[in-house]
């Protein structure tokens, strides 16, 4: 039952919600699908699923949605995966898009794999890049990566239209930019995080459609007996998207509740260099380096770490590197993209002050 | 009962690189191991047929190369019953929609009452060909699961799924498949008696003719599959970067700006 090629139009962004609040990966989404559909010529069209979500539409409308299709029925209050895919394989048969874009979350990442095996259409998981445009795809390319554009250009040429989708895999080791072309949508679920905000527009208007799903009661093929919230678990600095690491630079152990602050604002969790773990000033866990663990965070804020080639083996792979080092010829500096010659002791709470100033003045 | 785990033999990651020229993945001389996530969900498999002990069944199931064999080998050594290798020509380049086909319909000969599959490979990180078995043979999913109970009575499994930030107990009946995560059980080690058995039970290879009866050529492979490849690439090397020696506030600024540059804040 794969769709038709031609007459699919618009790109989808299918919002997720948890105890009434939309997820910020949806408002990223559809600053992301803004651009595209700029360049497709199409329009962004938010769909809002679960009960009583209709007062959300004008929150999609502000963060970038031209349109909005509510999906909406009692049932629909928590994510079970059979009703949802039910519900959505009706809304893509009713309406046609041309792209979906999901979050990549444990909701997302368990409902759209599901909805395109049953329209039998193609789904990358994980996307952390997305392009229509050919020269905006080539300028990325040329950007970041080691890519051949002009082979890419033989293949596709300049005036290809599908989305094309980048996404790491083996562990962030290889890139690959993946594409659906011949099946409609074309589904990709995206990173929470990576993606950029749309400028909010307040008062926003735009048409609301609402859409009654079929169901049955054989859709609720699972019973949900609990649901607990969790406390955030031990962390796993592997994890981590943020890491703010201390070395022997910060001079004393309850420096880390500095660097710990500074974490926070960034959404991030603090790291060591091996000295301060062997001096007990921080649990192993959270020892970077050849004996401790391997980070590829995308950012790696080394606070007082001189870099000694065991240190760097464990943190050269992040994305984006700042180091702060009292010392002007510290190994460090040669890995990093932002190095600070100063203090940490200095910089780090004027460096707290100023996040805080500047969450307080754009946080929305 | 018959529980039946499927399974990807994938490079060990932290070793693949990527040839610089070519931008090809360099395989050669990197360890082939079982995924993390899917060996826990051997492990969980076996711990069921234990608690049952009731006759139960674990059946490894995997599609891959002809060297697949060996993760076979692996998982009969930890103590399953029998072994499936999926290999054929016309299965290779398939993508995560293909592949669930080709599984689904070895599963559907197979049978099943319970199917086991890992939350997702270390090597494609996609966690879709679970999710998209369980919709090709048409039984429920429950996906990130960490905690699993299995009622043979009354053919209900009771499973603790994981979210974000929050997790739901999930009452879910016979058939289903789940996606285990690795904190759903530790591994065991092969013991000896266990690999000696291993070499000594048959692994059965089903090609695509043991499976054509149930398979659409068209759906299958590098050509039936919905998405492709356009390229792979490796990420630049990074260029020297700056380093600032400035008084402590204009430094700050100097890390703000670039943090918001970065999309970091």
């Amino acid at each position: 039952m794969s769709r038709n090629i031609e007459s699919a139009k618009d790109i989808y962004v299918v919002a997720e919600q948890r105890d009434g609040k939309v997820a910020k990966v949806t408002h990223e989404l559809l600053g992301e699908a803004k651009l595209l559909a700029a360049d497709l010529g199409e329009k962004v069209v938010a769909v809002v699923i679960g009960a009583n979500v209709q007062d959300q539409a004008q929150e999609m409308l502000e963060y970038g949605a031209d349109e909005v299709v509510v999906v909406e029925d009692e049932r629909l209050e928590e994510y079970i995966t059979e009703p949802y895919t039910k519900a959505l394989v009706q809304m893509i048969q009713e309406f046609d898009p041309n792209i979906v874009l999901f979050g990549a979350t444990s909701i997302g990442r368990d409902l759209a794999p599901r909805i395109a095996a049953r329209v039998h259409t193609g789904l990358t998981a994980d996307c952390t890049h997305l392009d229509i445009d050919m020269q905006k795809y080539f300028d990325f390319l040329k950007a970041t990566s080691t890519a051949d554009c002009a082979a890419i250009e033989r293949k596709l040429g300049m005036d290809d239209k599908t989305l094309k989708m980048t996404r790491p895999a083996f562990g962030g080791n290889v890139m690959a930019t993946i594409r659906c072309a011949e099946h409609r949508p074309q589904m990709a679920t995206v990173r929470p995080g990576v993606m950029k905000l749309a400028d909010k527009e307040v008062g926003k208007q735009g048409k609301v459609t609402v859409m009654k799903p079929e169901l049955d009661a054989a859709d609720f093929n699972v019973e949900i007996v609990e649901i607990a919230k969790e406390d955030k678990k031990a962390t796993d600095i592997t994890e981590s998207k943020v890491l703010v690491s201390g070395g022997r630079g910060i001079g004393s152990k309850e420096f880390y509740s500095e660097l710990q602050k500074v974490a926070d604002l960034l959404g991030g969790d603090i790291s060591s260099s091996r000295a301060n773990v062997d001096a007990g000033w921080i649990a192993k866990d959270r020892q970077v380096g050849q004996t401790g663990k391997t980070v590829r965070p995308d950012l790696y804020m080394a606070c007082g770490i001189s870099g000694a080639i065991q240190h760097i083996a464990g943190m050269e792979g992040s994305e984006y590197i700042i180091a702060i080092n009292k010392n002007d010829s510290a190994p460090i500096f040669e890995v990093a993209d932002l190095g600070i010659v100063g203090d940490v002791k200095v910089i780090i709470p004027k460096l707290y002050e100023a996040l805080g100033k500047y969450k307080e003045e754009h946080e929305i | 009962m018959k529980i039946v785990v499927c399974i990807k033999q994938v490079p060990d990651t932290n070793e693949v690189k990527l040839d610089p020229v070519t931008n090809r993945l360099i395989r050669d001389g990197v360890p082939s191991i079982i995924n993390h996530d899917d060996k826990s969900a051997i492990e969980k498999a076996l711990q069921i047929r234990e608690s049952l002990n009731d006759g139960s069944t674990v059946t490894i199931v995997c599609m891959g190369p002809p060297q697949a064999d060996v993760a076979l080998r692996e998982a009969l050594a930890m103590g399953a019953d029998d072994a499936y290798l999926l290999s054929a020509r016309e299965f290779g380049g398939s993508d995560t929609c293909a592949t669930a086909i080709i599984i689904s319909t070895a599963l559907k000969r197979i049978g099943y009452d319970l199917v086991l599959t890992g939350r997702q490979a270390i090597d494609g990180d996609t966690a879709q060909v679970g999710p998209q078995i369980a919709e090709n043979l048409h039984v429920p999913q429950v996906s990130y699961a960490e905690e699993v109970e299995v009622d043979g009575e009354k053919r209900e499994v009771l499973v603790k799924r994981q979210y974000e930030d929050r997790y739901h107990m999930i009452k879910v009946q016979l058939p289903c498949l789940l996606t285990a995560l690795q904190e759903l059980a530790e591994p065991r080690y092969m013991h000896a008696g266990g690999i000696i058995d291993a070499y000594n039970k048959d692994i059965t290879v089903w090609g695509f003719d043991d499976l054509k009866d149930g398979l659409n050529p068209d759906d299958i492979g590098l050509m039936g599959s919905p998405t492709r490849v356009v390229t792979s690439f490796g990420k630049m090397a990074k260029g020297a970067g700056t380093v600032l020696d400035l008084p402590a506030d204009d430094a700050v600024k100097a890390i703000i700006d670039k943090l918001e540059e970065r999309h970091l804040i």
